[in-house]
């Protein structure tokens, strides 16, 4: 297979062309998708690709909106719905949530919702509080649905192609910093497991886990602490539910140290559920320091660009928290 | 000087200290966004915004009654909305930069601004969000023997949205003090209101839910603020809400990232000419209320008062970093 640099973006395109032409059964839909090409130019020209019939611009109605992808897909379509902003899916938690999540289930294992929704997702474009936040943490708390987050392009696109080859329902956050950023990508189809993290950087001295943009800042202050000696093995989650409990236990093992770093805000959240996991485990006697969450402020994301920056973990913050417990500073 | 029972509704109904005000905000609203374009072109202001040039009339109309005992509810396009209600440019520039003497101290921008001392309760970033809260602010005033008036703005994109409909009912049979003011401006982002909604005009929804709905030219000052004097004495005689919808339309493109792609330059050229704050301008004067002189007067001034809100804003401290978890909770 060949691979060539392309974006986040045009990575989940090819991924949802590749689904048009093999499977009729796929349509997308979702708020100016068509010929405004999606609030972050996503969907771009697949209406001229594809035409209305399978690139359906929906009216401003997310919770019918999200109801109509989960009928459809429990009929025989196979809907990829895009959020404009993830933020908006707290407009279609009761499609979300208490059918579609619960559809196979209550009906005994009779039924089933392959339906896909994407998620833009994440703060640091000023767009304030009700357009940045990380809810990937919400989602991840219901079973019946799965909650990815890629963080590079090539995930982007395996991630989405596994999605809609999953019999049940997918959440796919996407961070929006990373739409414009590009990376390698193979041609065709291919899928990433959804459930599997992936060792981003091997190190000895400290465990990061990290996803989206956060897996990014995690390596950048990962080479710096290089510098210094430091070696930070980082983590790129992938997979929020399922979580990959082997690949995350077994790099603790090896480091001894766990620091977890994700923009959802601080408590209850991604972080939580990693530290019990470990604590919860063998891997615990393991442990040479304290268990360490960066997460986002206990606040909504604010407008100021210097309060928006530090709501959320930023490199120098990895950096200096790291260093902290390598030195046993915690 | 016209004959007098021909006159325009605006013109007979309010005083002419009143009408020029209102001409006066009407300018301020165009260029305090036009400052604010500018000012994020420049970049002083990030994120985004969104512009409601060639809508002043739907916004100062729909609020020329109202005191500050009353209240709206308005959008992510509500800048008209908050000056239409009497907030100070200064402050809303001050907000634009994310500076602490900001409406929301900086916290909340644009799609957040709001002025709760005049009534404004915020635009907000969540389609139809405020439809179901201006209900509730109805609820208030009518439990709490308030004589307040709720006016209620949002978009043609919203009328789609569950919170719309569930929340004109919950209006109609508790008979609630609320107008429900749709600013048709044909497009929800890309989106024609006329592929979105199923009926023609957004007024027919009234039937739905058995209150009075109108559809009015948007642009007509005298037209818009007829219709709503009408659903403010309806409601403050209690008996309930009504639905106006306003027909007009944005110059600028949806918000900072709008490549126009779904309408055509001919569309926006003619509606530019249907200009609404010329419109009400050469009404005045037609009438008698000022002459041109007075109205370029007007004019200057609004743009003088611009100049000062930018600098203002420019001169004002930011919020501190340290207080990025302030007004999450009461302080005690
Ligand atoms: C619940 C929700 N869905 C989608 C959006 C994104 N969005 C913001 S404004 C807008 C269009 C709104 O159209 P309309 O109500 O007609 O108001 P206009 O922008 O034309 O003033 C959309 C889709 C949002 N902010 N909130
Ligand atoms: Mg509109």
């Amino acid at each position: 297979m060949t691979t060539r640099e392309i974006s986040y973006s045009e990575a989940i395109r090819e991924a949802m062309a590749i689904a048009l032409d093999s499977d009729p059964a796929v349509i997308l839909m979702g708020e100016d998708i068509g010929t405004y090409g999606g609030a972050f130019q996503v969907t771009l020209d697949l209406i001229d690709r594809y035409g209305p019939e399978r690139v359906m611009d929906t009216p401003i109605s997310e919770l019918g909106g999200a109801g109509v992808a989960v009928g459809a897909a429990l009929t025989g379509l196979k809907p990829i719905f895009e959020f404009q902003f993830s933020d908006f899916a707290a407009l279609a938690m009761e499609q979300i949530v208490n059918q579609a999540a619960k559809l196979r289930y209550m009906l005994g294992g009779e039924a089933s919702v392959p339906v896909v929704f994407r998620m833009p997702a994440g703060s640091g474009t000023g767009a304030a509080a009700q357009h940045s936040q990380s809810l990937e943490a919400w989602f991840g708390h219901v079973p019946g649905l799965k909650v990815v987050q890629p963080s590079t392009p090539e995930d982007a696109k395996g991630l989405l192609l596994a999605a809609l080859a999953d019999p049940d329902p997918v959440l796919i956050f996407e961070h929006k910093l990373l739409y414009k950023m590009k990376g390698p990508v193979p041609e065709g189809a291919y899928t990433t497991p959804i459930g599997k993290a992936r060792i981003a950087r091997a190190g000895r001295d400290v465990t990061i886990v990290a996803g989206a943009i956060m897996l990014h800042r995690a390596l950048e202050a990962a080479e710096k602490l290089a510098a210094e000696g430091i070696d930070a093995e980082v983590i790129d989650l992938r997979s929020i539910r399922p979580i990959d409990h082997e690949t995350i236990l077994a790099s603790v093992r090896r480091t001894g140290r766990l620091m977890v770093v994700y923009e959802g805000v601080k408590s209850y959240g991604v972080g939580a559920e990693i530290s019990a996991m470990v604590a919860e485990s063998d891997a615990f006697d393991y442990l040479e320091a304290p268990i360490l969450r960066l997460g986002g402020a206990e606040a909504p994301i604010p407008y100021n660009p210097d309060l928006e920056r530090v709501a959320v973990p930023q490199t120098d913050g990895i950096e200096a928290a790291a260093r902290s417990l390598v030195r046993g500073e915690v | 000087m016209a004959d007098p029972d021909n006159r325009p509704f605006a013109i007979r109904q309010y005083a002419p200290d009143q009408l020029r005000e209102a001409l006066r905000r009407m300018y301020l609203i165009r260029r305090f966004e036009e400052g604010a374009e500018q000012s994020y072109m420049r970049g002083l202001i990030h994120g985004t915004m969104h512009l409601s040039i060639g809508q002043e009339a739907s916004a100062m109309a729909s609020c020329i009654e109202l005191s500050d005992q009353d209240k709206i509810t308005s959008t992510h396009r509500g800048h008209g909305h908050c000056i239409a209600k009497g907030a100070d440019v200064g402050r809303m520039f001050a907000e634009f930069f994310g500076k602490e003497t900001g409406y929301c101290h900086g916290r909340g921008g644009s799609m957040h601004i709001a002025d709760v001392k005049t009534g404004n309760l915020g635009a907000n970033g969540i389609v139809g969000g405020g439809i179901p809260i201006a209900v509730g602010a109805a609820l208030s005033a009518k439990k709490l023997g308030r004589p307040d008036v709720t006016i209620c703005f949002f978009g043609d994109g919203a009328n789609n949205e569950g919170a719309f409909h569930e929340a004109l009912n919950m209006a109609a049979i508790w008979k609630l003090p609320v107008i429900f003011i749709c600013e048709n401006n044909k497009y929800g982002m890309s989106t024609p209101a006329a592929y979105a909604t199923a009926v023609p005009n957004i007024a027919d929804r009234a039937a739905a839910y058995a209150m009075p709905g109108v559809t009015v030219d948007g642009n007509d000052f005298s037209a818009v603020a007829e219709a709503v004097h009408n659903a403010i004495a309806r409601a403050r005689a209690g008996e309930g809400p009504s639905l106006i919808e306003n027909l007009t339309y944005r110059w600028r493109g949806h918000s900072k990232s709008d490549r126009n792609r779904y309408r055509t330059k001919e569309e926006i050229e003619d509606w530019i000419a249907k200009d609404p704050i010329l419109r009400f301008r050469a009404e005045l004067i037609t009438h008698g209320i000022l002459d041109e002189a007075e109205a370029g007067a007007i004019e200057a001034a609004a743009a003088e008062a611009v100049e000062q809100g930018i600098e203002f804003a420019k001169q004002s401290p930011a919020p501190s970093v340290t207080d990025v978890t302030r007004y999450v909770y009461a302080e005690a």
